[in-house]
């Protein structure tokens, strides 16, 4: 291998206004942005989600199911496509207008954004199931002997409990979203992933700019399995397997 | 609402869209194969006694594991037709060789951590019964400890099977004309881009559901 770095092709200027290095963290800023809002979508949806199906309503939890067996059995760019180019056309002709008067990048944000949300909240809703029916059966029957309504028994003993005890498979969920923000490159999202092209393309030094991406990409993994680590300590539950 | 118009599935674009899943179904098989061995071997070396190889091995799974498919995709396609051209000549299309190469080094990650809690889910006591009849270490893991992990882990192999399956379409990044990159050429030479997607979207779901209800039957099988 003689091959020669160049790592300053980063201070080299893009266009007036920018370096390669301002390219590189505009896209991990998009793509934190995307992850964190569709993190907070995915996390309300799959909660609600999570909870109809460990209701005694049977149709709640068939609808819940079939949600989840429909958005688990579809591949993640294949879903995009439909919310970028489907969704539209179903929609009420004044919001049509609207969607289309907006600037492309922030048309294919907002529905990227909500394709990445509603698919990682089938997988929150499986966590959300598996928190509330690893409980023991006695707490929601102890609560609802207590006299609190199902909605209370979830609000204050079924919930907070299972939330906890769900910390670590939701760090890997948050760990997947990140990642697969980067299919949203696809329909056109510059986020960090479609800047690793760009600065590719631009620059010509195909080692340096995927090396420089994913390096990136680790950031955003340490970043978010730190924050986590707090959560975790924070949230841990006395009396279990590995609180000290 | 606007109509929708399937009359872009023409049998043309029918036999376009099978050579398509063809080619997606040949990225997953040589995935899963790939995967499996090199999976293994990587969860015998992260668990292995020597720390040089189970840190190498730690630092594969978790380099992988942090790094969207799409990245991987990407950076092979980048690095692979120049490293081939100086191992050997080819004729093979570089695009699918990279994706296949790029896909199993990726998978084999995903497979390393499955396998690895397989074979921690083998009790000890097999492993000395293998060593106490005089079996080598390699052998008792190979004859004893492997194959039990394997048939534990069955389920969980074949969920990531079905995951590794969607995940195929993700060579749309370095166009590789898949099942997926076919459907919405089609679609976009059409300009019915919104049919074709949810053509595809209707196959991936028949083949992934199909293929998971199996799994269940499979799973209760075994449970029993």
């Amino acid at each position: 291998m003689n091959y020669t770095w160049q790592w300053d092709v980063f201070l080299q200027a893009a266009n007036p206004r920018e370096t390669y290095l301002d390219w590189l963290i505009a896209g991990m800023w998009t793509t934190i942005k995307m992850g964190c809002l569709a993190w907070v979508l995915a996390f309300c949806i799959g909660s609600i989600l999570g909870v109809m199906r460990t209701l005694p309503n049977r149709l709640a939890g068939a609808i819940a199911a079939t949600y989840v067996e429909v958005v688990r059995n579809i591949p993640l760019i294949v879903q995009l496509f439909m919310w970028y180019y489907v969704m539209p056309r179903f929609l009420p002709e004044a919001w049509r207008m609207w969607m289309f008067a907006q600037p492309p990048a922030t048309t294919a944000f907002v529905t990227a954004t909500l394709g990445l949300g509603f698919f990682t909240a089938a997988r929150v809703c499986e966590q959300v199931r598996a928190g509330i029916n690893a409980l023991p059966r006695g707490q929601l029957n102890a609560a609802l002997a207590m006299g609190l309504t199902l909605p209370q028994a979830y609000r204050h003993v079924l919930l907070p409990v299972a939330y906890r005890m769900m910390v670590p498979p939701m760090t890997s969920e948050m760990l997947s979203i990140f990642k697969n923000s980067s299919i949203a490159a696809t329909v056109g999202v510059i986020e960090l992933f479609a800047r690793a092209r760009q600065l590719n393309d631009y620059t010509a030094r195909g080692y340096e700019s995927f090396i420089a991406v994913i390096a990136c990409y680790l950031i955003i993994n340490v970043l978010v399995i730190g924050l986590m680590t707090l959560v975790e300590r924070r949230a841990r539950l006395p009396g279990f397997v590995g609180s000290h | 609402m606007q109509e929708l118009d399937f009359s872009s599935l023409t049998p043309q674009a029918i036999a376009t869209l099978w050579s398509g899943m063809l080619i997606s179904l040949q990225v997953a098989a040589t995935a899963l194969g790939v995967g499996l061995v090199w999976g293994t071997v990587l969860a015998m070396m992260r668990l292995s006694r020597f720390r040089v190889l189970s840190f190498l091995a730690a630092t594969y799974i978790n380099l992988f594991r942090s790094i969207p498919l799409a990245m991987v995709l990407l950076s092979f396609y980048l690095i692979v037709p120049q490293l081939l051209r100086s191992l050997f000549d080819t004729s093979m299309d570089t695009r699918l060789l990279s994706a296949l190469v790029g896909f199993a080094l990726f998978e084999s990650a995903y497979f390393a951590e499955i396998m690895r809690a397989g074979i921690q889910s083998v009790s000890k006591g097999q492993l000395a019964a293998a060593v106490a009849l005089g079996m080598k270490p390699l052998q008792a893991m190979r004859l004893v400890v492997l194959p039990q992990a394997f048939r534990n882990m069955l389920p969980l192999l074949l969920t990531q099977l079905i995951l590794l399956f969607q995940d195929t379409s993700l060579v749309y990044v370095i166009s590789l004309t898949d099942f997926f990159t076919s459907a919405s050429g089609i679609g976009e030479r059409d300009g019915r881009l919104e049919e074709m997607m949810i053509v595809a979207a209707v196959v991936y779901f028949v083949i992934c559901f199909t293929t998971s209800r199996l799994v269940k039957l499979l799973q209760a099988r075994q449970a029993a």
